[in-house]
């Protein structure tokens, strides 16, 4: 036991569990957890940013705060002990959204909320913060949360150039393009799109990770 | 004749899967047989139904702005809608608890169905969606905000099944070895969301 104290703040072991969700064991693209609010907000940049980071928030201290209470939450109802936990944590990114960021709060709508039943946050608790130390818990949450929104930043990326020809508001192809015949691909900004783009992004992580695949 | 409408919009037009992704979670990973995305389903259908009008009457007469007013008039200014979150998810949890423990005792036969997929429900987002959609949408009363759930549910249910008989098929396909999986279902599900698109066109 004496040797996991000393362990080093970032030691190989807890740099792993920060860095391990961007490809290797990326939330949504090989967990496949927190899907719903990936998709819904991504028509724009600059709300999958938002949505990202608040996310990461979320993960982290829920991760925090659970794993510092974990041996005093008693089995049957930690389901319970979890969710008001990270339903308070929530509240408070809500407000503080609201009170800084008023038009992508007004974006993001219902979905600040549904971070609470964010399959993300709640994995990572049940898998990780209930079962190992605050420090790494942390870590492991701003990890996933990192990993989620690296998948939220691309989505966005491709639906935001394509779909209405801007990057965070501002209009990158040029005038000339239009004139010339180009159009915005108006698909990009229905919902059924971005469940293709994800398709698309798993295929091509699958592909350079070959051990990801599935077995026959 | 606006209830119907209700309805029948929230099954096909603002389908919970298609144009809002709610529950997308649970979709992937529990539509690989008919039979267990049916059961899923109809717990899904249940628990919206039951769920919907009760956060409808909290938000009713606890949440809202001025909605205390029943207790007292002091109450009016009082607005308590930053607690909905917590509030509802309570609600949510509590009454999964609740059903699972009451299907347990009474219909043994059911919970061997449904029991496994009752503990999921409670962090399925369709659930907490619908109820926040209610909140947003200021439905006239409980009998309206039940349809709506009931609507929701079994447009969810409609589309896991579907789904789960599209992907029983495909395994037997040829599909890229990358793509295997949560790839292609995936796809699929943009390919679904796309052909339900069409019912957008309706006018109700």
């Amino acid at each position: 036991m004496s040797n996991e104290v000393k362990e080093a703040l970032f030691s190989a072991k807890n740099m792993q569990s920060l860095t391990n969700p961007f490809s290797r064991n990326n939330p949504v693209i090989v967990q496949i957890l927190g899907i719903c609010s990936a998709l819904a907000v991504t028509v724009q940049l600059k709300p999958s940013v938002v949505m990202a980071l608040s996310v990461t928030v979320v993960t982290g201290l829920s991760n925090l705060i659970l794993s510092l209470l974990r041996k005093g939450i008693p089995d049957r109802i930690r389901i319970i002990v979890q969710l008001v936990v990270i339903a308070a944590l929530v509240i408070l990114v809500d407000q503080v959204l609201k009170a800084f960021v008023y038009d992508v709060s007004k974006q993001l709508s219902v979905y600040v909320g549904l971070i609470i039943t964010n399959c993300i946050v709640m994995g990572r608790v049940e898998a990780f913060a209930l079962s190992n130390k605050p420090w790494p818990s942390l870590l492991d949450g701003i990890g996933n949360g990192l990993g989620y929104g690296v998948i939220l930043v691309i989505i966005g990326f491709v639906r935001e150039l394509f779909g209405s020809g801007t990057l965070w508001g501002v209009r990158i192809i040029p005038e000339s393009f239009y004139e010339a015949g180009y159009a915005n691909n108006g698909l990009m900004l229905f919902p059924p799109m971005a469940l293709i783009l994800v398709g698309i992004i798993i295929w091509v992580h699958r592909s350079k990770n070959t051990d990801l695949q599935e077995k026959e | 004749m606006e209830t119907l409408n209700l309805f029948i919009k929230s099954i096909f037009v603002d389908n919970m899967v298609f144009a809002f992704f709610f529950g997308m979670c649970s979709y992937i990973a529990v539509s690989k047989k008919v039979k267990t995305a049916n059961g899923l389903g109809l717990a899904v259908i249940f628990v919206l139904a039951a769920t919907v009008p009760i956060n409808f009457l909290i938000n009713k007469y606890i949440l809202s702005p001025g909605a205390l007013t029943w207790i007292s008039d002091s109450f009016a200014g009082v607005d308590l809608s930053f607690l909905s979150y917590i509030l509802f998810i309570a609600v949510i949890a509590a009454f999964v608890q609740l059903v699972e423990m009451v299907v347990e005792k009474f219909a043994p036969a059911l919970y061997n169905q449904l029991g496994i997929f009752l503990p999921l429900i409670a962090v399925n987002c369709a659930i907490m969606g619908a109820s926040l959609f209610m909140q947003q949408n200021n439905y006239p009363n409980a009998g309206v905000a039940t349809v709506y759930g009931l609507g929701s549910g079994i447009g969810w249910w409609l589309a896991i099944v579907i789904m789960a008989a599209i992907r029983e098929k495909v395994s037997y396909s040829h599909v890229p070895k990358a793509l295997k999986g949560p790839g292609i279902a995936f796809i699929i599900t943009g390919l679904l969301g796309m052909s339900f698109m069409i019912f957008s066109g309706i006018q109700l």
